[in-house]
């Protein structure tokens, strides 16, 4: 549905993401993983329109994102940013409301507030839906705007399988639990069709949420696929620059990583296998 | 910016619902600025007051012949009513301006007069004046009574685009330098507008000395008529903004996902504040604060929706101008004290408020 057709991005006479190609489907999840650096987040901004590519096109069905208007844009394709600084005191609500287009001088729209109150609660706000955005902690706050971001899609009418979600890093600043349950949230929002795109930097919960992986280094694509291909320890090292030993999870043969510091890991092979 | 939170309780804040709230403080608002505009039109140093106000109204309506009447209706269609009409669109304009360039500098201390817009638009008005009868001549002559406020609009106009040029930086404004850069076009505006004054006799430096300390003394229907057409655009444009501004706070990114226009929208809200103050300037001089002061209460009651803080803005900043003006005219009656004195006595102190409770103000990004 989203599609970047060789795209690259020059800024500061330095390329950031160079020649790649990448096509969300509906109905799956994208994970995009690699160093710091690499070009995630540019190649990210670069599928939400916002940053336009210096070569190449990233089009949206077949047409070209950069002569869409904002507004079209905003009903197929929904952005979890990385950080949202917000020095106003909105309440958690009001910051989810942000996301539901509500005409002119209305001032309250009882479906607009459903939703809104509905979405906070999947995420496990509801008990904060009243306090103001800047006492909330860091976790609380990224939950604030995936609701945000499901609410724009939500009231934006269009069906699931034309819309797409795209998340840089949404999982950063939670703990296990929240992680689970924010990946489980995109693994819903996949299934009901839309098209889901993280990027991600724990490896582990890559592999086990998403349907394809892209390996980004330097700002090219390094390797593509499902977590057993992409996954593989010469890969993953060259990625990130040490060295990376994979496992098997017993029940199904996924690949996983335990972290290890990188001296341990060259001081002698086979810590475990 | 941890420690910017409302004062208020948040359990409180839920149960009274800031919305609902915000309604009523609209319609507050509304109700006091008819009560203010009945105190300005029966408070002055004629005979008119607010039990001579019906028959003078009704003299005015009638075209009475009566000297008295004559005199009553002289006093309430030539002074007070342009007077307290020119004040109430002053002031709304310079409140839903300071609103709305909080919006868009995503800074609750951004306002027109403190960043400069108010200094850029008096320094072209002041040119206006003072080289009337030689350099500008030929622009005064083509644009008329409208040579005042549109001069004073390209002056705020260009003013707030430097400043956007000068602060804002990958896509995100750094407040610090929007502060600073907004001092430093104020320090040059203020040294040109000096500059300027000696070119002057000594009647209209009198007059701009007076005027830039802002005032409403010498309202016509003539000046009513300068800032009306701004205020009304910029008045009429706020449903049009309220999505815009909202989306503005979580950042230009972020608005541009929500659906917005961003550079439209900032060019438009740039246009339409400045145009509004320009007008104002040109009308009333420079009256600080009434941009900053007001959108805070109406943000302290009501929360930072755009849907409420704009037309609160605009009444509230109509209600405190008139008000102003009616202590103005009190204070030391039959003199009258400049307007711009009583917002700064009033104003300045609620802005070091501001300043104090968000001590981390400067080092947000």
């Amino acid at each position: 549905m989203i599609r970047a057709q060789s795209v690259t991005y020059v800024a500061g006479g330095r390329p950031l993401v160079r020649d790649i190609d990448l096509e969300l489907q509906p109905g799956r999840l994208v994970a995009i993983i690699g160093p710091n650096g690499a070009g995630k987040s540019t190649l990210l901004r670069l599928l939400t329109g916002e940053l336009k590519p210096t070569a190449g096109r990233v089009l949206i069905d077949s047409q070209d994102m950069a002569t869409l208007a904002a507004d079209y844009l905003s009903r197929r394709r929904a952005v979890v940013s990385q950080h949202t600084p917000l020095t106003f005191p909105f309440t958690a609500l009001e910051v989810v409301l942000l996301g539901i287009s509500v005409p002119g001088l209305e001032v309250s729209n009882p479906g607009a507030h459903r939703l809104a109150q509905n979405m906070l609660e999947r995420l496990g706000l509801g008990h904060v839906a009243h306090q103001t955005y800047t006492t909330l902690s860091g976790g609380e706050r990224q939950r604030v705007h995936l609701a945000r971001v499901l609410c724009q899609l939500e009231s934006g009418r269009c069906p699931p399988n034309e819309t797409a979600i795209l998340a840089d890093e949404p999982t950063s600043s939670l703990d296990i639990g929240h992680q689970l349950l924010v990946l489980d949230e995109l693994t819903r929002q996949k299934s009901s069709g839309r098209a889901v795109l993280a990027v991600l930097h724990d490896l582990n919960l890559a592999s086990a949420y998403a349907d394809e992986l892209v390996l980004i280094s330097d700002g090219t694509v390094l390797a593509r696929g499902p977590a057993s291909e992409v996954m593989r320890d010469d890969q993953l090292s060259e990625a990130f620059g040490c060295e990376i030993r994979t496992n098997r999870v017993p029940q199904n043969g996924g690949p996983f990583l335990l972290p290890q510091s990188c001296a341990a890991l060259s001081s002698g092979p086979g810590s475990y296998s | 910016m941890a420690t910017q939170t409302l004062r208020l309780p948040h359990t409180n804040v839920s149960r009274l619902d800031r919305h609902a709230l915000g309604r009523r403080l609209v319609w507050a608002g509304w109700v006091a600025l008819v009560l203010a505009a009945i105190t300005s039109v029966s408070v002055g140093p004629t005979g008119l007051t607010l039990s001579s106000l019906p028959q003078a109204i009704s003299a005015a309506l009638s075209g009475s012949d009566s000297a008295a009447d004559a005199y009553a209706r002289l006093v309430l269609l030539e002074v007070r009513l342009p007077r307290m009409i020119l004040g109430a669109f002053v002031g709304a304009s310079l409140g839903v301006a300071g609103a709305m360039m909080q919006g868009l500098f995503r800074n609750p201390l951004a306002d027109p007069g403190l960043i400069g817009v108010s200094s850029g638009a008096a320094l072209a008005a002041v040119a206006t004046i003072a080289l009337g009868s030689s350099f500008a001549g030929p622009w005064v002559r083509t644009l008329g009574a409208w040579a005042l406020p549109v001069a004073a609009f390209l002056g705020g106009f260009a003013t707030t685009m430097m400043l956007m040029l000068i602060a804002r930086r990958h896509g995100t404004t750094a407040i610090a330098t929007l502060l600073l850069a907004g001092i430093a076009l104020a320090a040059i505006a203020g040294a040109l507008t000096g500059l300027l004054a000696y070119v002057t006799d000594d009647r209209e430096l009198r007059d701009l000395t007076l005027w830039s300390m802002g005032s409403l003394a010498g309202a016509s229907w003539q000046k009513v008529l300068g800032i009306v057409p701004f205020a009304l655009l910029l008045l009429l444009a706020i449903p049009r903004f309220i999505r815009a501004l909202n989306g503005l706070l979580l950042g230009e990114a972020e608005a541009f996902y929500l659906g917005i226009e961003v550079e439209r929208a900032k060019l438009w809200i740039v246009t339409l504040t400045a145009a509004a103050v320009g007008a104002a300037v040109a009308v009333a001089g420079t009256i600080g604060f009434v941009g900053i002061v007001v959108p805070h209460l109406v943000r302290l009651i009501a929360g930072p929706d755009h849907r409420i803080v704009l037309p609160g803005s605009a009444l509230l900043g109509a209600v405190l101008v008139v008000v102003a003006d009616v202590v103005a005219r009190m204070i030391v009656a039959p003199a009258e004290l400049p307007i711009g004195i009583i917002m700064a006595i009033v104003g300045a102190p609620v802005f070091l408020h501001l300043v104090i409770k968000r001590g981390g103000v400067m080092s947000a990004p």
